[in-house]
C-alpha cells in the first residue's frame, strides 16, 4: 500500500438535469491522509462524492486520478484504486457476511472469474481488520445496524484500495457504533495508509477524526485545510447559518462546535442544579 | 485462521449449489420423461425410449413421437426461458414483483397476436408470432424510455409496466369481443398460454433463441449478481452498470418474446421461478440456471395436472395462473406488513 496516488477535481461543475449542484469546484485530496467534507444539507457533498468516486460525469471539468481523466480509465482499473461506500448500499436477501465481503474481489478477477487464494486471504483479512471474522458465516440481515456497517467497510476493504470514498458511513448508527467506525477507519489510515475521503453530517466527529476539512457551502468549497485553522464561529455561520461559539475539545484538542441556540442559552440559561442536597 | 473459515464456507456454499442445481435438473428429467409416459395411454419407459431412438412402435410412435415429445419440449423450453428471463428482471431491478409477466411485455406479445388474428385475419401462425416478438420488444422499449429519467428506478419502471400491460389487456379484451366466433379459438392461445397443438415447427425458433441468449446471460451473472447490492456498489466495484443493464435487458426480452410466440403467455411462470429457485438454493450462487430449472419443472408438471387432473383439458396457463395468482396475493401481503414500499 502507497499512498502515492492522488486524486483532484479540476474546475467541475455537476447537475442533474436542469439543476446544477455543484459550480467549477477545486479540490485537492491530500495522500495518506483523512479527508471530511462537511456542509448543510443539500449543498452539493454528496454529489461532489458521486463525481470523485466516477458514478456522475461532470458537466465541466474533471476529476483527475494520478494525472488521468477518472472518467476516461477503464473501469475495473479504477476500481482497483478507488473503493467507495455509498450512502445506503442493499444487502440481498440470506446472504452471509463472507459472500458479501467476497463480493468486493470483483475487480481483480478474471474473465473467467477463477477465485484465487489471494481472494480468500484478502477477504479474511478485511474481516480481521474490522473484527466481523466471528460473524463470517452470519447472514447479513440479522445483524445490527453496527455490525452492518462493519460488514460494508470490510467489503470495501477487501476490494484493496489506496483511496476509500465513504457517503455518511455513521449515518443511523447510534453515538458508540460512530465512533468505532470512524476508529476503524482511523486504523485503517494509518496501517495501511489508505487516502480516506467521507462525507460526514457531525461537525464535532469530523473536526475529530480529519487531517483535512473541507467545507462546502452552495457547490463550491469554502474552506479546506487542518481543523484547528479552519473551524471557527464564521465557519459554521457561513456555511451551517448557525451561531455558535467554537472552543478546544478537552479529550481530543480538536475543535468543539458548541451551537447558540434561541433557547437554554444566554438569558434563557438555566443554572445547574445542585443535586444531593 | 479466518481465512480458513472463508474457504471452508465458501467451499460449502458451492457444494450446496451444486447439490441443488443437480437436484432440480433431475427432477425436470422425470417431469419430462413423466409427460411422454403418461396419458390416455400409459407407455412404459421402455417404448417411450423406442420411440425416440427412431423405431416404429404401434400406437406410440404416433402418440409418443408426434403428440407427447413436442409438447414435453416445448414445455420445457417455454418454463426455461420464462424462469430465466424472469430472474433476470428480478435482480436486475431488485424487486420480486419486477417479472416479466407483471410488467406487460408478455401483454404486448399477446395483444399484438390477437390483433393480427382478430383484426388483421392473419392466418399464419408464423406471421402472428413474428409480430409477438416485435410488439414485445416494442413493448419494453417503451417502457423503459416511460420509466428513463436520470437513470432507471426499479419502481417506476415496474408502475408504468403494471399499467402499459393493463391498457394491453383492455385492448386485448376489446378485440376479443369484437371476434368472430372461428377466430376466437386461435385468439385464446395468446391469452392464457398453452401447449396445445405443440409442433416441432414450434419448438424450434425457441430453441435456438434459448440458445443464443442463455450464454449472454450467464455472462452477465456476475455482474447482475453485483446489482443486487445497489447501481451505486456495483459501479464502484467495477461493473458498467447501464452497459451491463441494456444487454440483459435485450437477452432477457428477447427469451420472453420467443417464448410469448411459442406457447402465448404462460401466465405467472416468470414472476414464480425465481422467488422458487431463491428458496431451494438460498444465497449460494447465481439463481439464473436454477429459475430457469424451476421454470420448466412448473410448466411440465402444470401441464400434467391441467391436462389429466381433471375431467376437462385445460391450457396450461390456467393451473400456473391459479397458483401464480395466490402467490402475487402472498408477495403483496408480505410488503404490505413489512410496511415496504413495492
Amino acid at each position: 500500500m502507497t499512498d502515492t496516488h492522488v486524486l483532484r477535481v479540476e474546475g467541475v461543475t455537476l447537475a442533474y438535469g436542469e439543476r446544477t449542484v455543484v459550480e467549477s469546484l477545486d479540490l485537492l485530496v491530500p495522500p495518506g491522509q483523512i479527508t471530511a467534507i462537511i456542509g448543510a444539507n443539500a449543498c452539493g457533498k454528496s454529489t461532489l462524492l458521486r463525481a470523485m468516486s466516477r458514478l456522475l460525469a461532470p458537466r465541466r471539468g474533471r476529476v483527475v486520478l494520478d494525472g488521468k481523466d477518472l472518467h476516461r480509465l477503464p473501469t475495473r482499473e479504477v476500481a482497483r484504486t478507488l473503493g467507495l461506500l455509498p450512502q445506503s448500499p442493499i444487502a440481498p436477501e440470506g446472504i452471509t457476511v463472507s459472500d458479501l465481503v467476497a463480493r468486493g474481489r470483483h475487480p481483480y478477477r478474471g474473465l473467467l472469474g477463477r477465485w484465487t487464494a489471494e481472494d480468500d486471504a484478502a477477504v479474511a483479512r478485511a474481516l480481521d481488520l474490522t473484527g466481523t471474522a466471528d460473524l463470517a458465516d452470519r447472514p447479513v440481515d440479522e445483524l445490527s445496524g453496527g455490525q452492518r456497517q462493519r460488514v460494508w467497510i470490510a467489503m470495501a476493504l477487501a476490494q484493496e484500495t489506496d483511496i476509500l470514498l465513504l457517503d455518511e458511513p455513521t449515518t443511523f448508527l447510534d453515538l458508540s457504533h460512530q465512533v468505532e467506525v470512524l476508529d476503524l477507519l482511523t486504523d485503517l489510515n494509518r496501517e495501511r495508509g489508505t487516502t480516506i475521503v467521507m462525507v460526514l453530517h457531525d461537525l464535532n466527529l469530523a473536526a475529530r477524526y480529519a487531517d483535512h476539512l473541507v467545507a462546502v457551502k452552495a457547490g463550491q468549497v469554502y474552506a479546506a485545510g487542518a481543523p484547528e485553522t479552519v473551524l471557527d464561529a464564521q465557519l459554521v455561520r457561513e456555511v451551517f447559518a448557525m451561531n455558535s461559539q467554537v472552543v478546544t475539545d478537552p479529550v481530543s484538542g480538536r475543535p468543539l462546535v458548541l451551537p447558540i441556540s434561541r433557547h437554554h442559552c444566554g438569558a434563557d440559561r438555566r443554572e445547574p442544579v445542585a443535586l444531593g442536597v | 485462521m479466518t481465512a480458513d473459515v472463508v474457504v471452508a464456507g465458501r467451499v460449502r456454499r458451492a457444494r450446496h449449489w451444486r447439490l441443488t442445481v443437480s437436484i432440480l435438473a433431475v427432477a425436470v428429467v422425470v417431469a419430462f420423461a413423466l409427460s411422454l409416459m403418461i396419458g390416455r395411454t400409459f407407455y412404459g419407459p421402455e417404448e417411450v425410449l423406442r420411440v425416440i431412438a427412431g423405431q416404429t412402435v404401434p400406437g406410440a410412435s404416433f402418440t409418443v413421437g408426434v403428440l407427447r415429445l413436442p409438447r414435453a419440449v416445448l414445455g420445457m423450453l417455454v418454463g426455461f426461458a420464462f424462469g430465466l428471463a424472469g430472474v433476470t428482471f428480478q435482480t436486475m431491478l431488485r424487486n420480486a414483483l419486477a417479472a416479466p409477466d407483471i410488467i406487460g411485455i408478455s401483454s404486448g406479445a399477446s395483444a399484438a397476436a390477437v390483433f393480427a388474428i382478430v383484426v388483421l385475419q392473419v392466418s399464419s401462425a408464423t406471421t402472428a408470432s413474428v409480430l409477438a416478438i416485435v410488439a414485445a420488444l416494442v413493448t419494453a422499449a417503451l417502457i423503459y424510455v416511460l420509466a428513463y429519467k436520470d437513470g432507471i428506478v426499479g419502481t417506476r419502471l415496474i408502475l408504468i409496466g403494471i399499467g402499459i400491460s393493463a391498457i394491453l389487456k383492455s385492448l386485448v379484451s376489446y378485440m376479443i369481443i369484437r371476434a368472430a366466433a372461428w377466430d376466437l379459438q386461435t385468439a385464446m392461445r395468446w391469452l392464457t398460454g398453452s401447449l396445445n397443438g405443440a409442433t416441432w415447427s414450434r419448438a424450434l425458433p425457441l430453441a435456438v433463441a434459448i440458445a443464443v441468449f442463455t450464454p449472454v446471460l450467464l455472462g452477465q451473472a456476475r455482474h447482475l449478481d453485483l446489482l443486487r447490492l445497489g447501481d451505486d456498489t456495483a459501479a464502484a466495484l467495477g461493473v458498467r452498470v447501464g452497459r451491463t443493464r441494456l444487454v440483459v435487458i435485450l437477452a432477457a426480452v428477447a427469451l420472453i418474446a420467443f417464448a410469448t410466440a411459442a406457447a402465448g403467455p404462460v401466465a405467472f411462470v416468470a414472476l414464480l421461478s425465481g422467488p422458487i429457485a431463491a428458496r431451494i438454493v438460498g444465497s449460494a450462487g447465481s439463481l439464473l440456471v436454477p429459475a430457469g430449472l424451476v421454470g420448466a419443472l412448473l410448466v411440465l408438471v402444470s401441464d400434467l395436472i391441467a391436462q389429466y387432473a381433471f375431467g376437462t383439458r385445460y391450457p396450461v396457463g390456467v393451473i400456473t395462473g391459479v397458483v401464480g395468482a395466490l402467490y402475487l396475493v402472498f408477495l403483496l401481503v408480505r410488503v404490505n406488513r413489512s410496511g415496504g414500499s413495492l
